[in-house]
């Protein structure tokens, strides 16, 4: 039988906002161990949760990003559990009606050996705010948990998807893009190791053409896009085995162990607790405007999908170049600041895409790493464009910018690699190589289009490089066909 | 001195007649003396309390005094006090120091008013009797074999048998005002969200709020100038503009339209309790207030639409009491669960874990429609009976308790009797609304003892200047407020 996987995700994006979603705390990561838990982060008796507004804007930046219903009216609920590292004993989450409602977004699917790269719609479902719990420290005090609440009352919002996804491949494309998207609009730093952004991953799978869902297992806070990718068809083919085996899946929730590449289920949903949901009497319900969304709106940076149109049209780039060079907020800037300090689009992209991306890869950097910044590329594609050095000789210079070097003229200068322009001077030297090659020069008047590469080779050898190929070209040309 | 109006005892602050450290020494004499029989304090610092009385002597010294600059308070214990121990009547919180004020309490600090110390009351506020406080119960100085009420019963019993100048207290379904009818003193319960709950221990949080317990209704007036006010940390305080209470006490009654609701005088009233209510509202035509029938067809249910609501949010409220962070922890357990299950078994009392139950079988799944929402319904429809209500008088009028203070155990072991003291007071809790009870005169006398009776007041929202100056009117031609319980002279 031919099986077919159905995947959703839920990803908790921590909300980059300098204080706690319901207390001025701080959400800095790294402290000593409940250095940033106030008496609200404590739980301590008598305090009172205060909405923090910054996370409402993020909420609403990201429902505007996937063009999602903002809920005019929103509400706030208790979820109640009992651990250690939840101080209250509940947690403030957003249960029936949340802030952001159905939204959707477009991923990329990269080509494989078995199918082209495709696009897909995914649907969101839904995405709430809560707060994050604290964390439990097991083995820091001898005999004894320690629980650490600097987390505690860090402010999340869970995006929900619909179960679109048919693929880990797929699910690895939406995580990618997702994580690219908060980033783009500034509500999330993506820092998977230090847990900004967690993905839990609903697996089911099911006969190929029907339309029925299967009994889904979900794993749990996938912190990095290989192990999910790895989780998933682990989970996948586990699944499948049993069910051919004749046996059958229970609703679980289960973890993906690295080191052995495998998930376990940790508990099973029989332990599953009724969470008593009711709506929190200390939080009034959230009220959001068609003038707050419009006052964020106007504050949203240009969306990626948009920017890949405008960088197609204004920059006359294929949708292939428009695509790479949105593929991050920060490249797009990287590239755009290039333009903006005069270099010419096509050659800007190229750079871009070709020199600066292939050292990051080989340094394992991102472009904000870059040694060479924005304004120093553009003066390099400057003096490529104005013909004062050729594209081969920029590749010397780029090499000298990557080592730290940022005054381009200086390079050219100290290189010796300005190009010959002056007509007068490369009319010498061709006649000089005509003279010494009557052997190449009949050949071509023979009909040998090769003689004629040959004396451009001889022109520029005799030019030291630094001769303009395309006037050479065109001179030799001239002379040879007068 | 220790019958005198807070305006006197300012008075004889402000002319140096007195100093704040002796007015606070004459209490904490009081409280040396009395406080072992009534038992209505449950933590006493005399060292803060002079403390703070130097300090208070300071700034009348240096003239940047306020009305309530150096009088000494008791403060209900449900209010977190910076380095008091502050137990909410619970051997959960019994060691508990509190490292913050409640606004409460940081409002009194920043007039300068002393902290005479932490009342007892019922254990986390559940209660009308302060029975089920964890540090005993506490005697009503009316009568010392009866209750105080609650659960605010220690500051009641504090207020009446003048203990301190004037106390705080908190009213969830009618613990302020209860206690107020069964102790003889004025008592208000403010428009939901006009003081902030930050710092005050949180029971029911859609229902509590905090108000004074005192002598008159300019005592309270004066006190609501202090605790009254916007403060973000509550996102339920409402954003009012700050009211001097005081300035409307004078008002003529003249044209006033009071309505009495039928369902407050059906059966089920004392006949001791109407004939006193009776008698006040004659005494308010005498003033110039017209009387209209006005009816609340959903008060009935009042009771049980609280006792879901309550125990639903207060199952909730008290889950942060684990043992993990701070309070009680058991001594002895195998695992987590062990120490969850002690501790709190250990920590609560009886009717506690009552609510917590009842809580949190209304919140569970399955549940939840049938009790809690429709709850939450029967809340909007007993808050429209009111608005209607409204539209007819400028304010509301009837008894606040059925009954005057009972004895000691009389109904520990029948709940629900003790759920129907508050008949009368919950459903201006869940409306939201303001409520105050004024003493309106006594039972015919039983074993020698007079009871105190209340009359309750209940305006519409923000309407507390208006309800304090009619309060005030009738305590400028009657002396029910000034009377003293026997033997504590």
């Amino acid at each position: 039988m031919e099986w077919e996987v159905v995947i959703g995700l839920e990803t908790h994006t921590q909300l980059r906002t300098k204080s706690k979603i319901f207390s001025g705390a701080s959400t800095a990561y790294g402290a000593e161990p409940n250095t940033q838990a106030c008496e609200v982060s404590i739980a301590l008796p008598g305090v009172l949760p205060v909405l923090n507004k910054e996370a409402v804007q993020c909420a609403i930046k990201f429902g505007l990003a996937v063009d999602a219903e903002i809920a005019p009216r929103s509400v706030f609920s208790r979820k109640n559990y009992f651990y250690p590292d939840l101080p209250k004993g509940y947690q403030i989450s957003q249960f029936e009606l949340p802030v952001v409602g159905k939204g959707k977004m477009t991923i990329q699917v990269p080509a494989t050996s078995k199918h082209e790269a495709y696009e897909k719609v995914i649907h969101i479902t839904r995405a709430h705010l809560e707060e994050d719990a604290g964390k439990s420290l097991h083995g820091a005090v001898d005999d004894m948990s320690g629980i650490d609440l600097n987390r505690a009352g860090t402010p999340l919002l869970e995006i929900v998807t619909e179960p679109d996804m048919r693929s880990a491949a797929e699910a690895v494309a939406y995580a990618k893009k997702l994580h690219e998207l908060v980033q783009w609009i500034g509500i999330c730093d993506g820092n998977m190791q230090e847990g900004s952004f967690r993905c839990d991953v609903n697996v089911s799978v099911r006969p190929k053409g029907t339309t029925e869902l299967g009994t889904r297992r979900e794993i749990k806070n996938l912190n990095s896009f290989k192990f999910m990718q790895q989780a998933i068809v682990y989970e996948t083919q586990w699944q499948i085995e049993t069910l051919e085996d004749g046996g059958k899946i229970e609703q679980a929730t289960v973890l993906f162990n690295p080191d052995t590449g495998e998930t376990r289920a940790m508990r099973s949903k029989e332990e599953a607790n009724d969470y008593r949901y009711f709506p929190d009497p200390d939080l009034l319900p959230l009220a959001i405007t068609e003038a707050d969304q419009a006052a964020i709106k106007s504050q949203m940076p240009e969306l990626p999908e948009a920017m890949k149109a405008r960088f197609e049209s204004e920059y006359a780039l294929s949708s292939y170049d428009a695509s790479t060079l949105t593929s991050s907020k920060a490249i797009a800037d990287y590239f755009e600041s290039v333009i903006q300090a005069g270099g010419d689009a096509k050659l800007a992209a190229n750079w871009v895409m070709g020199g600066v991306t292939a050292k990051l890869n080989t340094e394992d950097k991102t472009i904000v790493d870059s040694p060479i910044n924005a304004a120093t590329l553009a003066q390099l594609v400057i003096r490529i464009a104005d013909g004062t050095i050729s594209n081969n000789a920029g590749k010397q210079v780029f090499e000298a910018m990557w080592s730290g070097e940022s005054d381009v003229d200086a390079i050219i200068e100290a290189k010796g690699l300005k190009q010959v322009s002056d007509t007068g001077a490369i009319e010498a030297m061709i006649d000089e190589v005509l003279t010494a090659n009557a052997t190449m020069v009949d050949e071509y008047k023979a009909g040998k289009e090769k003689a004629f590469n040959a004396l451009v080779g001889q022109t520029m050898k005799a030019s030291k490089g630094k001769a303009n190929p395309a006037q050479v070209n065109a001179l030799l040309k001239k002379k040879l066909d007068a | 001195m220790i019958n005198q109006s807070l305006k006197n005892l300012s008075q004889l602050l402000a002319s140096k007649a007195v100093s704040s450290v002796e007015m606070t020494q004459t209490f904490l004499e009081r409280i040396r003396q009395y406080n072992p029989t009534i038992n209505a304090y449950i933590t006493i610092d005399e060292e803060k309390s002079l403390a703070q009385a130097k300090a208070a002597d300071s700034l009348i010294a240096a003239g940047t005094a306020t009305t309530l600059t150096g009088i000494p308070f008791a403060q209900k214990d449900i209010f977190c006090a910076k380095d008091w121990r502050t137990t909410c009547g619970s051997k959960m919180l019994a060691n508990f120091i509190a490292p913050y004020d409640a606004h409460v309490i940081a409002q009194f600090n920043h007039v300068g008013a002393v902290n005479l110390g932490k009342t007892n009351m019922d254990e986390f506020a559940m209660g009308s009797s302060n029975e089920t406080s964890y540090f005993g119960g506490v005697k009503n100085p009316w009568d010392l074999t009866r209750v105080p009420g609650g659960s605010s019963g220690g500051s009641a019993a504090a207020v009446a048998a003048r203990l301190c100048a004037a106390a705080t207290g908190t009213d969830t379904g009618g613990s302020i005002r209860q206690p107020a009818s069964l102790c003889g003193f004025t008592g208000l319960k403010p428009t939901y969200g006009l003081v902030s709950r930050y710092g005050m221990i949180a029971f029911a949080s859609s229902l509590d709020q905090a108000g004074p317990m005192a002598k008159s209704a300019e005592d309270c007036a004066l006190m609501m100038n202090v605790m009254a006010g916007f403060d973000a940390r509550d996102s339920t305080s409402l954003n009012h503009p700050k009211e001097d209470y005081t300035a409307k006490l004078e008002q003529p009654l003249a044209g006033l339209k009071v309505g009495l609701p039928k369902e407050y005088f059906a059966e089920g009233l004392d006949s001791d309790v109407a004939k006193v209510v009776d008698e006040a509202i004659a005494t308010y035509q005498k003033l110039g207030a017209e009387f209209v029938d006005i009816s609340l067809p959903n008060a009935s249910l009042s009771i049980p639409v609280y006792y879901v609501l309550a125990p639903a949010e207060a199952s909730s409220n008290l889950s942060r009491y684990d043992g993990v962070r701070y309070g009680h922890r058991t001594a002895q357990y195998d695992d987590l669960m062990d120490m969850y299950m002690k501790s709190r078994a250990e920590g609560f009392g009886e009717e506690v874990k009552r609510r917590i139950l009842i809580g949190t079988y209304v919140l569970s799944a399955g549940y939840y429609d049938a009790y809690y929402l429709k709850a939450q319904q029967i809340r909007h429809l007993i808050a429209d009976d009111f608005k209607a209500a409204f539209k007819q008088c400028d304010i509301i009028m009837g008894p606040t308790v059925p009954s005057t203070a009972f004895k000691t155990g009389e109904k520990t072991d029948d709940p629900v009797a003790m759920y129907l003291q508050d008949i009368y007071t919950i459903a201006t809790n869940l409306a939201g609304l303001p409520g105050m009870s004024i003493p309106a005169g006594f039972s015919a006398s039983i074993d020698g003892h007079d009871l105190p009776v209340g009359l309750q007041l209940i305006g519409n929202y923000f309407d507390e200047a208006r309800m304090l100056n009619v309060a005030h009117a009738y305590q400028q031609v009657t002396d029910w407020h000034t009377a003293m319980p026997k033997g504590i002279e």
